[in-house]
Order: C-alpha cells, then sequence, then structure tokens
C-alpha cells in the first residue's frame, strides 16, 4: 500500500527537441497494472466529484486490476466519449487526482490520467474503439456548431440515444482545438482522427467548410433541426497592445499553433509560411504558452519565455512547465513586455521587471512594474499567448441571443441558452477553459436537448 | 447536370495573368454579398487564402473569383481546369459592403480591385449619382471596361502609360473631378494598397469619406488567428470580422504593406520547389 506511484514513460528531453512525436509514451501493461493496484477502491470514490463527465473511476480500475480490458473500456467510454484525448490533456492533478485519498499519505495519488489513457488506446488499437449506438432512431434532428470537445461530446451523446446530429466546422479539418491548437507531441493527431471516426460511427456526419453565422444562419439551423447546439469555442486573440506588436513575425499562439498543426508550416516543403525565428520570445505562461514554446523549440528555435508574474502564479499545468523546463525554454519571470523593437521584422523586445504586489481579485499577487527597470532582449520572432475574447459572428448574425458583457453566450446551467431550441457551451459560454470542462457542457446539454423534447433519458 | 462539391465551372481570361473562376459552392452563394469574401485551398497539403467575391448566382449556386497569379496558390489555381474540384471554399466572410448613407459615391478601381468595385455599379447606378474611374498600369491590365461602359454613368478610364483612357494615374482623375465641381459624399476605392493610400491621401485634403477594401494576408477568416489585423484610427481590427472594409483615411497603410509582404521570399521559394 505504500508504492510510489509510478510515473509516465517520457520521451528524453534531448531527443525530443528534434521531433514532434509524442512525449509521454504511455504505460506498459505491468505499469497499468502495477499503478492500478494502488487504487484504494474507496467506496465513496472522492476522485469521481472531481471529474466534470462523472467517470466511474474506482471501476474501471478495478477492471484494470484483475485485466479486464474490454469491460475497463466500456465502463470509461460510458461516460466520456474522448477518452484517449482527455487522458492526455486533462488536468487531473486539479481534478480527479486532488481528490485521491492517497494524495497526502500515501506517496501520492493514483494516476488516474495515465491509466484512462492506457485504457481508452487499448480501445483505440483493438479495434474496438467505435462506440455503440445504443437506441433506435428518434425522430429528432439536431445541429451541432463547431467540432471541437464540447461539440464532440454533445453529438455523440445524442447519436448514442438515436437522434440525427449534422455537426457543423469553419474550417477544413473537424476537431477544433484539438487539431488546430493542441501540439502533435501531447495530443497526436492520429488519436484525434480515430476519436471523429468514432463519433461519425455513431452515424454523425461531419460537415466542413461551413462558417455558422455566414454559410448558414442560426434561424435557418433553427428552422431545418429540432435542436441546436453552438460549440464554437474561445475566439479572437487578445494581443500586448504594444508598439510593434504588428510587425512580421509576431504572432498570436492561435496564428502559430495553427500554422504548425494545422496546415504542416516548418515541415520540410510546406506550402504555408512561417517565420521560424532562431530566438523566439513567448509572452504568458498558460498551456498555450507552452504549448508555443515547446513548438517553437522543435522547429530549432532558443525559446525565452516572458511572464509578468513568478513560477507559482504561472496557469500552466505543472507537467507543462516541467516538460518546457527540461527542453530548454529560458523563463523569464516577473517580466512584462513594452515593445517590441524592429524595422520591418522583429529585431528585438522591450521589457520591464515586475514585483508582486497585493493580491488582485484574481486572488494573485498583482505584478507592478519596478520604475526605470527597462532592459531589450534579442529574439526575430514573438508569439503572444495571452488568452482569447469570444468570437462575435455568431452573435452578430443572431441578435437576439443574450450574451455576458464579455461577450460569452449566456447559458443556464444545462447549457439552454434564451431562445427556445437553441443551447451552447464549450469556451463559447466561458470563455477559454479545458477540454473537458467543454465535453462536461457538452453532455450535459445533450441532456437537457433530451429532456426537453421529452425524450425518455433515465437510461443514458 | 450534376455538379461536384467546390467544382470549377469555369475559367477565363479577363486580363494579363488574371483570370475568373466560376465555383460550385451553394452555400456561400445562398447569403454572398457584395464586398465579402471566401477562403479557399486547392489541394488538401494547400494553403488558404482568401479572395473577394466579385459574382454570385444564388439559383445555379455559384460564386466567380478574381485570381492575379502571383504567388504559389494562384499559380496552382491557372493549372486547374473546368471540371476539377477546390479542397476547399468557405464563405461567404467578413462584412458586406454598405453605401447606403451616401448620395454621390465614386467609385475608384485599381487593378483587380475592379472586380471589388463592379457588384457596387451594378447596384447603385440608376439609384444613386455614381461615377466610376477605372485604372490600371497598361490596357492589358485593364479590367470590366466593357461591363462598366454598359451600365451607363460616368465612367473615366486611366493607364499609367496612356494606352487606353487618360494617361495618369487615378488620383489625377479623381483630383480634376473635384475640382471641376463633383460633390462626392463617399468615394470607395479598391486596389493596391498604395493607390488606395494615394486615394485617402487625396480625399483627406478635401474631407470626402473614403472606403476601402483591404487584403491581408488570412489563415481562418473567422476571428480565429489574428493574421490579417490592421491598424485602424490607432486601434487594432481585424480585416476578416471588422472587415475588409474601413474608413480609409484612419488605415496604417504603411504597416499594412509591411504585413503583406511578409512571407514574399519564402511564398517565391514554395512556388519555384513546386515547379510553378
Amino acid at each position: 500500500m505504500s508504492s510510489e506511484r509510478n510515473p509516465m514513460p517520457v520521451q528524453p528531453a534531448d531527443t525530443r527537441i528534434f521531433n514532434f512525436d509524442e512525449v509521454a509514451l504511455g504505460y506498459t501493461p505491468m505499469l497499468a497494472k502495477a499503478e492500478a493496484e494502488r487504487c484504494l477502491s474507496c467506496k465513496n470514490a472522492p476522485c469521481m466529484k472531481g471529474c466534470p463527465v462523472g467517470v466511474r473511476i474506482p471501476d474501471f480500475i478495478a477492471c484494470v486490476k484483475r485485466g479486464d480490458m474490454d469491460r475497463a473500456a466500456d465502463i470509461l467510454s460510458a461516460d466520456n466519449n474522448l477518452a484517449a484525448v482527455c487522458g492526455r490533456v486533462c488536468p487531473q492533478e486539479n481534478q480527479c487526482e486532488k481528490l485521491c485519498v492517497r494524495r497526502e499519505k500515501l506517496s501520492g495519488s493514483v494516476a488516474i490520467g495515465n491509466l484512462e489513457r492506457y485504457v481508452a488506446d487499448w480501445t483505440l488499437t483493438s479495434g474496438n474503439n467505435l462506440p455503440k449506438r445504443e437506441k433506435p432512431d428518434l425522430n429528432l434532428k439536431v445541429a451541432v456548431v463547431g467540432s471541437g470537445p464540447a461539440s464532440l461530446s454533445c453529438a455523440a451523446d445524442l447519436a448514442i440515444m438515436g437522434a440525427k446530429v449534422t455537426m457543423y466546422e469553419a474550417l477544413h479539418k473537424a476537431g477544433g482545438v484539438l487539431m488546430y491548437g493542441i501540439p502533435q507531441f501531447r495530443l497526436p493527431k492520429d488519436v484525434v482522427e480515430k476519436q471523429l471516426d468514432g463519433v461519425r460511427a455513431l452515424g454523425v456526419d461531419i460537415v466542413t467548410d461551413v462558417v455558422i453565422g455566414k454559410s448558414l444562419f442560426i434561424e435557418e439551423l433553427l428552422e431545418e433541426f429540432d435542436a441546436v447546439f453552438i460549440g464554437s469555442g474561445a475566439g479572437l486573440p487578445s494581443f500586448l497592445g504594444v508598439q510593434g506588436e504588428n510587425l512580421g513575425g509576431v504572432y498570436s499562439a492561435n496564428e502559430y499553433l495553427t500554422r504548425v498543426n494545422l496546415m504542416g508550416a516548418g515541415r520540410e516543403g510546406a506550402v504555408t509560411p512561417l517565420i521560424i525565428g532562431k530566438k523566439v520570445a513567448v509572452v504568458g505562461a498558460g498551456n498555450v504558452a507552452m504549448d508555443s514554446a515547446r513548438t517553437a523549440r522543435r522547429l530549432g528555435a532558443e525559446v525565452t519565455l516572458v511572464y509578468r508574474r513568478s513560477r507559482t502564479e504561472m496557469p500552466a499545468r505543472e507537467e507543462e512547465i516541467v516538460h518546457a523546463e527540461e527542453e530548454g525554454v529560458r523563463f523569464m519571470l516577473l517580466t512584462n513586455p513594452v515593445a517590441i523593437l524592429g524595422e520591418g521584422a522583429v529585431e528585438g523586445m522591450r521589457c520591464v521587471k515586475m514585483q508582486l504586489g497585493e493580491p488582485d481579485q484574481s486572488g494573485r499577487r498583482r505584478p507592478i512594474p519596478v520604475a526605470g527597470s527597462e532592459f531589450d532582449i534579442q529574439c526575430d520572432s514573438v508569439i503572444v499567448a495571452l488568452g482569447t475574447t469570444p468570437n462575435p459572428i455568431i452573435k452578430n448574425s443572431c441578435p437576439n441571443l443574450a450574451t455576458s458583457a464579455k461577450g460569452t453566450i449566456e447559458v443556464d446551467e444545462c447549457g439552454r441558452t434564451n431562445i427556445p431550441r437553441l443551447y451552447a457551451g464549450g469556451d463559447a459560454t466561458t470563455g477559454a477553459a479545458t477540454v473537458i470542462l467543454a465535453m462536461g457542457a457538452g453532455k450535459r446539454a445533450a441532456r437537457a436537448i433530451l429532456t426537453d423534447m421529452a425524450v425518455d433519458i433515465r437510461k443514458m | 447536370m450534376i455538379m461536384k462539391r467546390f467544382e470549377i465551372l469555369s475559367k477565363a481570361r479577363r486580363a494579363l495573368n488574371v483570370t475568373e473562376y466560376v465555383v460550385y459552392a451553394p452555400l456561400v452563394a445562398r447569403h454572398a454579398r457584395a464586398g465579402q469574401f471566401v477562403i479557399l485551398r486547392t489541394d488538401e497539403d494547400g494553403e488558404r487564402v482568401p479572395f473577394t467575391i466579385c459574382d454570385y448566382d444564388k439559383e445555379r449556386g455559384s460564386v466567380s473569383i478574381l485570381v492575379q497569379e502571383v504567388g504559389y496558390t494562384t499559380m496552382r489555381l491557372a493549372q486547374m481546369s473546368a471540371g476539377d474540384c477546390l479542397a476547399d471554399f468557405v464563405g461567404p466572410l467578413g462584412d458586406p459592403t454598405d453605401l447606403s448613407g451616401y448620395k454621390h459615391i465614386c467609385l475608384v478601381g485599381g487593378g483587380i480591385g475592379a472586380a471589388v468595385i463592379y457588384p457596387q455599379a451594378k447596384q447603385l447606378y440608376g439609384v444613386k449619382r455614381v461615377d466610376v474611374i477605372l485604372g490600371a498600369r497598361t490596357k492589358e491590365l485593364l479590367m470590366y471596361r466593357e461591363e462598366f461602359a454598359s451600365l451607363c454613368g460616368d465612367l473615366y478610364v486611366v493607364t499609367d502609360d496612356g494606352s487606353a483612357g487618360e494617361k495618369g494615374l487615378v488620383t489625377d482623375v479623381l483630383r480634376k473631378n473635384i475640382e471641376n465641381g463633383a460633390k462626392y459624399d463617399c468615394v470607395f476605392a479598391v486596389g493596391p494598397l498604395p493607390m488606395m493610400k494615394a486615394v485617402c491621401d487625396l480625399t483627406r485634403e478635401y474631407g470626402i469619406k473614403t472606403v476601402v477594401s483591404m487584403n491581408s494576408l488570412m489563415v481562418d477568416g473567422t476571428g480565429m488567428c489574428g493574421c490579417c489585423r490592421v491598424t485602424v484610427g490607432g486601434k487594432v481590427r481585424y480585416a476578416c470580422i471588422d472587415g475588409p472594409e474601413f474608413d480609409g483615411h484612419e488605415v496604417d497603410f504603411d504597416e499594412a504593406r509591411a504585413r503583406n509582404n511578409i512571407y514574399k521570399a519564402q511564398e517565391h521559394q514554395c512556388a519555384l520547389r513546386r515547379g510553378l
């Protein structure tokens, strides 16, 4: 019972900075069994309270323990139709694993995320990955806007219950942020493709190259479908608002990652161009900043990450921060950019030193510039990863839709908007958040749609 | 006849190195309005490039774009024939042109910009007072001359070398018209950035409201990446969702020009590598 948590095997840092292959290699059957043995099978399952989609964690781990992978897979997929994604990108340390009773006193939480990935990957490779359609046709037509995590989980849950779902994606590839945002080395695109195949196998029709609010309007969808779910994601990137920010070589993290992940820029022979940079400065310290910094490292750049607070306040997952450090990303903390320098192209960035004052509204200590502390760093490319604000396209084309002052779509706890038969969830309603929260919202909306359409959901 | 998704229905030369493509895209045609644009990819490994919609036929489900062969994608397009399908063709994106608040409008089209002002001319002739100034470097680059002429109204043609119409620049004609008493309350200028800038510098002197259409580089075209940002009145705006049309007197043209040239060298390399 005092056994140590089994760490995830990873590609060594000095190898992985030369490739885009996945960093975390996954448990071997032996490691998985050993880790599963650490689970105490608590009756009250505190871990489950930390899971936004309510996966029956002790149950699936018990199956891994006794080697019943089929059953483990069934239990996992019953609540999570994107488990191979969640096992990789969920911040488990703040969710299920945070509530694990082993965390404080018994050599650390059970590595639930690693086990989830192990089971999900087993499912993907065993050829048993296609979820089953459980119910006969409901004669219920639902349109889903966007094809990221919120939309995928909503669509899958509806399709399993027998609804006919059509999913509209603005880009040329489905998957949303899983495709354009999260890099290959953290979430391989063939894993996402297999998860999409699973959703297609349920009968969900995925239509790319359609921008809802432009190619088709919400009101048209409401005429054609019984219900509509909006999972269109976060939206417009925020910039620093400093001089020089529109120079060539200054990217939003969204643009940089989209060019590399979705368009293949930076690869030999790619058509989509990219200024790769020999010295890249990344501004921000969230997961997206880490993704950008680590991508730039792999494209051969020296990378400095500039953040205005200290290491403790960094919003990225600890694992991402450690991986970035191991890969040689240099952290320049308590530092804030005040201008990007250069004529025509980026030559450097002027920064000011910061110190931490009293806590602000977010509870984190407020960074204050140190007078007269300006200094310049040399760089030829800058990636700004400071989050996003909601995309206005749907709101502008559907003026009756209630939105918050920030521009996010307003919904009740089940994802209902102020317009009957119109639902929303994920980043479009919360602002930028996590894959799993978006999935949870998609699932709740699917339930609400079925309830509101008077479908018996007791067996869901 | 069954038409395939994003099939090129026809292509026709419009000027030297400029081709009009009519593409089958019923969902784009359905809501398309003048001033909006599409983003296309020629092939599965192609880049995403925006093009202004120059005409559309809702019944036929087709959309026309005018393409000047300048870089990899436009040259790749030139290799494609009627019957071939584009990998992607998405839109209509951006906001449509809105000149409803003006009475006497001067439309200025430079080079391929003629394609953007033509639908405006069609809509506005007979409804409002409209003058058209059509300019190009030389005769072979002049577009839509007959179409504009058939709309009746005041049409001024001007080329840099005098090979068609007057010799000079669109701004020479515009200034002459204003000096001769034309009371324009709006100028809608579309063309290369230096031309739009020159028009704006001129109309600023006379205090005439001027609308320009920005041809920024884009990736997604739906407000996600920020590649198309333009400084307008000191503020960052996105051409894809706030534009593509802006108050020309507020646009930072020098910055826009630098941004449009970011990848010039890379694009040239790519075209060479792929034998174009």
